[in-house]
């Protein structure tokens, strides 16, 4: 301050900031790190154009040239030589326009599409409250009806068989909460062995006389009526839903003390890992039909849904016990420190870090899972990747329709297993912060 | 559900799994629903439409099949089986009969353990190639690349007539037939081979049919025919003589629109005995006297069903060649209905 009064300029108000050079600012540096740094940047720059450029000229006019109003690939053809000359090629999506419910729905009666409809809505409302947890936790209560809902609703026929399972995990839950104050293990033995004996014996008599009484029914739809996404989805998410609590019980068995179990589980998982799934998917198409007595009637989703289910199970174990091995030796110490029982330390402190590690490869199992479904084809369950387009191009009109399905499925499977994938990552971000 | 599989598998202990089930005619009954293994999409032979109901020449021998035994043409589950799963849902009873373009072959007979119980559809294996090819005989195929269908007899019948005519070729193995087709019209192959009858679709369905040409040659013979397991020769007497009765009935001139006018009784025996005016054949198989009728009913004659799925009208435009009547030149005989 001092020196002002004898300098003899002195500049009162500040300058303003100046624009950084062009060379150093916005695109133009963006553009000179990004992709022209050195010549072998710049060289790989221009190939990469190169290849974007001949894609977008090579796809684009086949877009372009899309059709929407058609009612065979014939018409397709001329309407687009009609429009953009002889020798032109186009998508023909007049396909999709009338057979777009055979992908989502498969064979599905159309008047009871608004069955798969109201599923699908349930099931995002089941699983908001597993994914986001600031969602209020009553709603966890509809989550876990949710599943023997859809099951009635997609395969319709009468609702007391459904209602006696539930019925039966009732007294499970019963016996649970009234012989646990007396003895445990007791407790879990009845929870287990009643609701069974009571789907065994009691279940078939009183669905009788109900049905007798009250018959409340809904139209039944077969399982061979199921295809396409609908097919895809059931198979998807019943076999999500039910591998993560097996792959985390065969995790923690892999890693129990007891050899029998032990022992079980890596026998389990070994095999199931050795074995292709399309093995599996015979086996359960074919083999099983010739152990099965003459006359069962063993549902073939269901078959399908089990093995699938078995097939990730395994590789979510393993995924599982990368997370478990991955805890200091500190955390399972502490847990006995403080005198938890198993169940409490793994539940409490264990599988919850556990977890956390472990959701990357979760979720990358599952989407391959997802996309796995479309293995059915080879059981002669219509799949929609290749099932469904194969019996549209059996159709005269549209045979000669070739990358359209796979255009079209392809982009919703995309936008699945991206949700999927975007979930993951919110998920890792939330976790992390929780631990800060 | 859940109850009926854990008894399946209670069963599975109890039941030895080779034990014979009731005879399959009971079972159909039983169930008023005929299990009928079909393509899962082939042109003109089994393909579903928009509303997910089938037709087709091989589902025609289905529908005909259940209106015999079960007096409804429509109680029929169709079940969509591949090249890999069609024998072995016969052979595990998933499926109570295979209409399903399989060709009758010695080692699937006997080994395999089905019993095809005749022929529906005569063909026989061909090449397609490109006009400007310059190609106009088989024999002059040598050294080309060849696409074919993995897992069918068509493969082996390939390396067959390569082998005899001292010729090599380049085998490029698809899966399908719309990726076969696929990869011919992008020229990854010289020739395309299948049955002359998928050829004929594939060319129609062409943007320029006129561009393509199916070789003169049949290098083999592929009899397409219904088939059922070995062991119930009941169930394979009903839906043998149900085929032999569409065929008979192109013969003899019955058809879906005079069936029922004819019943009433002809001055021709034989009509008679099939339509059970006279006679008691249908009782023999354990079905009763009108079931020819109604297998006839069902879709018409075979002449009408050839006609209505894949004949000249339609635009897969097969000539009847092999499958004319016997009368006509063709393979078609049905043994005397007595």
């Amino acid at each position: 301050m001092s020196t002002s009064q004898t300098a003899a300029f002195v500049r009162k108000d500040m300058l303003p900031p100046k624009d950084p050079p062009t060379s150093q600012a916005g695109l133009v540096k963006w553009l000179r790190e990004n992709l022209f740094a050195s010549w072998l940047n710049t060289v790989l720059t221009l190939a990469s154009l190169f290849v974007i450029y001949l894609l977008v000229t090579h796809f684009y006019p086949w877009f372009r040239h899309s059709v929407w109003n058609a009612n065979s690939i014939a018409e397709c053809r001329t309407a687009i030589a009609a429009t953009w000359g002889e020798g032109a090629t186009g998508a023909c999506w007049a396909m999709l326009r009338e057979r777009w419910h055979q992908f989502i729905f498969g064979f599905y009666p159309p008047e009871l599409y608004w069955r798969p409809i109201a599923v699908f809505l349930g099931l995002l409302l089941a699983v908001a409250p597993v994914l986001f947890t600031q969602l209020p936790r009553q709603m966890l209560l509809f989550s876990l009806t949710y599943p023997l809902l859809a099951i009635w609703l997609l395969w319709g026929g009468s609702a007391w068989p459904v209602i006696m399972i539930a019925a039966g995990f009732g007294i499970g839950y019963l016996a649970l909460r009234i012989l646990g104050d007396i003895s445990a293990i007791l407790a879990v033995v009845v929870a287990i062995v009643a609701p069974v004996l009571f789907w065994l014996f009691a279940v078939g008599p009183l669905d009788e006389v109900l049905t007798k009484v009250i018959p409340l029914a809904i139209e039944p739809v077969a399982s061979d009526r199921f295809g396409g996404f609908l097919l895809a989805i059931t198979i998807g998410a019943g076999g999500i839903a039910l591998s993560l609590p097996l792959g985390i019980i065969l995790a923690l068995g892999r890693q129990s003390n007891m050899f029998l179990i032990k022992s079980f589980s890596v026998m389990f998982i070994e095999f199931i890992r050795g074995v292709p799934l399309i093995t599996l998917l015979f086996v359960a198409s074919l083999l099983l039909n010739y152990f099965l007595p003459p006359g069962t009637n063993f549902d073939i989703i269901l078959r399908v849904m089990i093995l699938v289910t078995m097939f990730a199970a395994a590789y979510i174990a393993e995924v599982i016990r990368g997370g478990l091995a991955a805890l200091p030796r500190g955390q399972y110490e502490a847990a006995d420190a403080l005198g938890l029982d198993y169940w409490k330390a793994q539940r409490l402190i264990i599988l919850p870090q556990a977890l956390k590690i472990s959701i990357p490869g979760i979720v990358s199992t599952f989407i391959g899972m997802f996309k796995d479904t479309t293995l059915v084809t080879f059981v002669g369950l219509f799949d929609p990747l290749k099932g469904i387009p194969d019996f549209i191009r059996a159709d005269f009109n549209w045979k000669g329709i070739y990358w359209e399905p796979f255009v079209f499925v392809g982009a919703i499977f995309f936008i699945l297993n991206f949700s999927m994938s975007r979930y993951a990552m919110y998920l890792e971000r939330k976790l992390k912060r929780d631990h800060r | 559900m859940k109850k009926s599989v854990f008894l399946g598998t209670l069963a599975v202990a109890a039941v030895s799994a080779g034990v014979a089930a009731a005879g399959t005619l009971e079972d159909v009954k039983a169930r008023g629903e005929l299990n009928c293994g079909v393509n899962t999409g082939l042109v003109g032979f089994a393909a579903p439409d928009a509303n997910g109901n089938w037709s087709g020449f091989d589902v025609a021998v289905c529908k005909a099949v259940a209106a015999a035994v079960l007096g409804d043409p429509s109680k029929v589950k169709y079940v969509p089986t591949t090249g890999q799963t069609r024998f072995t849902a016969l052979a595990s009873g998933e499926v109570d009969m295979l209409a399903r373009n399989s060709t009758w072959t010695f080692s699937r007979d006997t080994d395999l353990k089905l019993d095809f119980i005749g022929v529906n559809y005569y063909d026989g294996q061909g090449f397609m190639v490109r006009k400007d090819l310059g190609v106009t005989s088989a024999k002059e195929l040598d050294g080309a690349s060849v696409c074919i269908q993995t897992g069918t007899t068509t493969e082996l019948n390939l390396a067959d007539f390569f082998k005899a005519n001292n010729m090599t070729y380049q085998p490029i193995t698809i899966d399908s037939n719309a990726e076969g087709e696929q990869q011919y019209l992008a020229g990854a192959c010289d020739a395309y081979t299948t049955d002359i009858s998928g050829l004929a679709a594939t060319r129609a369905s062409y943007a320029d049919p006129e561009n393509h040409i199916i070789l003169p040659e049949v290098i083999s013979k592929e009899p397409l025919g219904p088939a059922v397991r070995h062991g119930d020769n009941q169930w394979g007497d009903i839906v043998s003589w149900t085929l032999n009765a569409l065929i008979a009935a192109e013969e003899y001139g019955v058809t879906s629109a005079n069936v029922d006018e004819l019943a009433k009784g002809t001055d021709n025996p034989e009509i008679n005995r099939l339509l059970g005016v006279e006679g008691e054949l249908g009782k023999m198989t354990g079905l009763d006297n009108d079931w020819a009728v109604r297998a006839i009913k069902a879709g018409g004659n075979y002449g009408e069903i050839f006609a209505a799925t894949i004949g000249e009208a339609t635009p897969i435009a097969l000539a009847r060649g092999l499958n004319a009547q016997w009368t006509q030149g063709g393979l078609l005989y049905a043994p005397p209905f007595r």
